[in-house]
């Protein structure tokens, strides 16, 4: 218990608050990796997401992809790029880049192959054109899908990119690893309810985005699909009717 | 008017779906193309709004090949009605009808005013109009899908068994709006079915398609009642089997002036008038002025024929 008081005392000590090296910086520091490597994975793996979801061709290739990227250990993968190009703030964002397109991906196709395709085909039927159906239809019904997938990669981008500090950076992963470097524990006790708390409070922001971006019908549960072809509609033969016949 | 001219249409996989059909639709008629199921009438029915591009052959539409603008203009100007109503299911019931003319430019103001008078039409309540297509029954999302075909004021109304998954007798309100509306309105119906006698019904002309979608006979549902052009014809209109064919049931102790009447397959179709236990016009054959009442929907036409 100690441990965590002293972890509680120093995250709320005002001198650890501002300056350099100080909690608000490395917060700023480890919000701006996270911003500019989901800025990077959103212009990648949106439109190719929703490519793919909407002519359902290339699929089986993106699947292959980003199962592959899923498994890169991307610890193993940071200092494998450092050695190529040197420390610097380049290769944290390809990683995290890396890290962040596969379920950025998955959200957008599977959410655009969830969405029933006669309300496609009827949208095609009654005259919208193909960018229409995509931002008219498909993208609004598969909004609960996409999002799912940009929260989840926010998610895993912002626990990740703790390891700057192993190359060299800063964010908030930096007073983890200095703390076990000079096993001051309540520093990297500190750390890590730091990047637990931020975690928690993104993913709070989001689930509130995430309700204003979903359209409301979709949001109630109410563009379920309309299709009822499967009930069964008998055709009664001789149906004693008390209709007039024509005259 | 709608023509095709030697219409072929075999899909990648190999099927000839429509081989070298031609026939003239004429305007501010109700044509019907009914046909077991595959036998292309679906096809045919999307070939009118470029759903569907033929491999061969022309469709006109009043003298223009369809094929010489763009498709999207080409089904903005026609109505288009599925089964399963294919209503946006995340937006309300006034969009959904409205969807068209926004898309057209009309602003959103006119466009849902003229969106309420359509629900008007098609006989919804107004209440309805902010609910979500989902909320609604399936007979009532079918009138919305009548009504945002309606909303460009469309000459052509193509239908694609709109009627095909509601209940049977939700389908007979479906199909009397249906004939009243085409009474008001006057547009050039297509109406694609598999069911003869929903046909005879709605169709002025009625065209019976075997597989590649040939034609089995074309012509109004009296003259294929009174006369099947060929044995496929009679077995497929129920001809053969005598459901059209009535006769008096004499195990049916009589009831003042009314003499009961049963179909070829022993169903009760209805009472003739019969004063005195004989039927007017008796031999005359057709031109009996007595009043017939029926109880099936199913032999309406056969009386009327």
């Amino acid at each position: 218990m100690n441990l965590f008081l002293d972890a509680l005392n120093f995250l709320f000590d005002p001198a650890n608050l501002t300056g350099t090296n100080s909690i608000l910086s490395r917060l700023v520091d480890h919000l701006a990796y996270t911003g500019l490597s989901m800025a990077i994975a959103l212009v990648i793996g949106l439109p190719l997401g929703l490519l793919v979801g909407h002519t359902g061709r290339g699929r089986n290739a993106v699947v292959a992809v980003s199962s592959a990227a899923r498994a890169l250990p991307t610890l193993g993968l940071i200092f494998l790029i450092i050695l190529y190009t040197g420390l610097g703030v380049g290769p944290l964002i390809i990683v995290l880049v890396i890290l962040a397109v596969p379920p950025l991906l998955a959200g957008a196709y599977s959410g655009l192959e969830a969405v029933n395709r006669q309300t496609i085909d009827a949208a095609r039927a009654i005259g919208m054109t193909e960018w229409q159906i995509l931002l008219k239809v498909e993208i609004p019904l598969a909004m609960p899908l996409i999002f799912g997938g940009i929260r989840s990669a926010t998610l895993q981008v912002i626990a990740t990119a703790t390891i700057a500090g192993y190359v060299g950076l800063t964010g908030l992963g930096r007073f983890l690893i200095e703390g076990l470097a000079l096993r001051d524990y309540k520093l990297a006790l500190a750390g890590a309810i730091l990047v637990i708390a931020l975690a928690l409070c993104v993913d709070a922001i989001l689930a509130l985005t995430g309700r204003l971006v979903v359209p409301h019908g979709v949001a109630r549960g109410l563009a379920r699909s309309t299709d009822k072809s499967d009930a069964p509609t008998p055709r009664l033969h001789g149906r004693v009717s008390s209709a007039p016949s024509n005259p | 008017m709608i023509e095709f001219h030697s219409v072929t249409k075999q899909f990648p996989d190999g099927t000839l779906a429509v081989d070298d059909f031609s026939l003239v639709l004429p305007s501010r008629k109700t044509t019907v193309f009914v046909g077991s199921s595959g036998c292309g009438k679906t096809t045919l029915l999307r070939m009118i709004n470029r759903m569907i591009d033929p491999s061969s052959g022309s469709i006109e539409i009043d003298g223009i090949d369809i094929a010489s603008g763009s498709a999207v203009a080409l089904r903005r100007s026609i109505g288009y009605v599925m089964q399963n109503s294919g209503l946006l299911p995340h937006r309300r019931v006034i969009d959904n009808v409205a969807t068209v003319p926004l898309l057209k430019g009309v602003n959103k103001a006119d466009a849902h005013a003229q969106a309420l008078e359509l629900l008007d039409t098609v006989g919804l309540d107004r209440a309805l109009a902010h609910r979500y297509p989902s909320q609604l029954s399936g007979g009532q999302q079918q009138r919305v899908g009548v009504a945002r075909g309606l909303a460009v004021n469309p000459n052509i109304l193509l239908m694609d068994e709109p009627f095909g998954a509601v209940d049977p007798i939700v389908r007979d309100d479906l199909q009397q709006e249906l004939l009243r509306l085409q009474r008001d309105l006057d547009k050039t119906v297509v109406f694609v079915t598999h069911d003869i006698d929903e046909a005879f019904l709605l169709g002025d002309q009625v065209v019976i398609l075997e597989k590649g979608a040939q034609i089995a006979q074309v012509g109004t549902p009296k003259e294929i009642l009174a006369n099947p052009a060929s044995d496929f014809v009679a077995t497929f209109i129920g001809a053969d089997r005598g459901k059209r064919r009535l006769a008096v049931d004499s195990t049916i102790a009589r009831s003042g002036d009314d003499v009961v009447l049963v179909d070829g397959a022993g169903y009760v179709a209805g009472v003739i008038d019969a004063p005195g236990g004989v039927l007017p016009g008796a031999g005359v054959g057709g031109t009996t002025n007595s009043r017939a009442r029926s109880v099936s929907n199913k032999t309406d036409q056969a009386g009327d024929a």
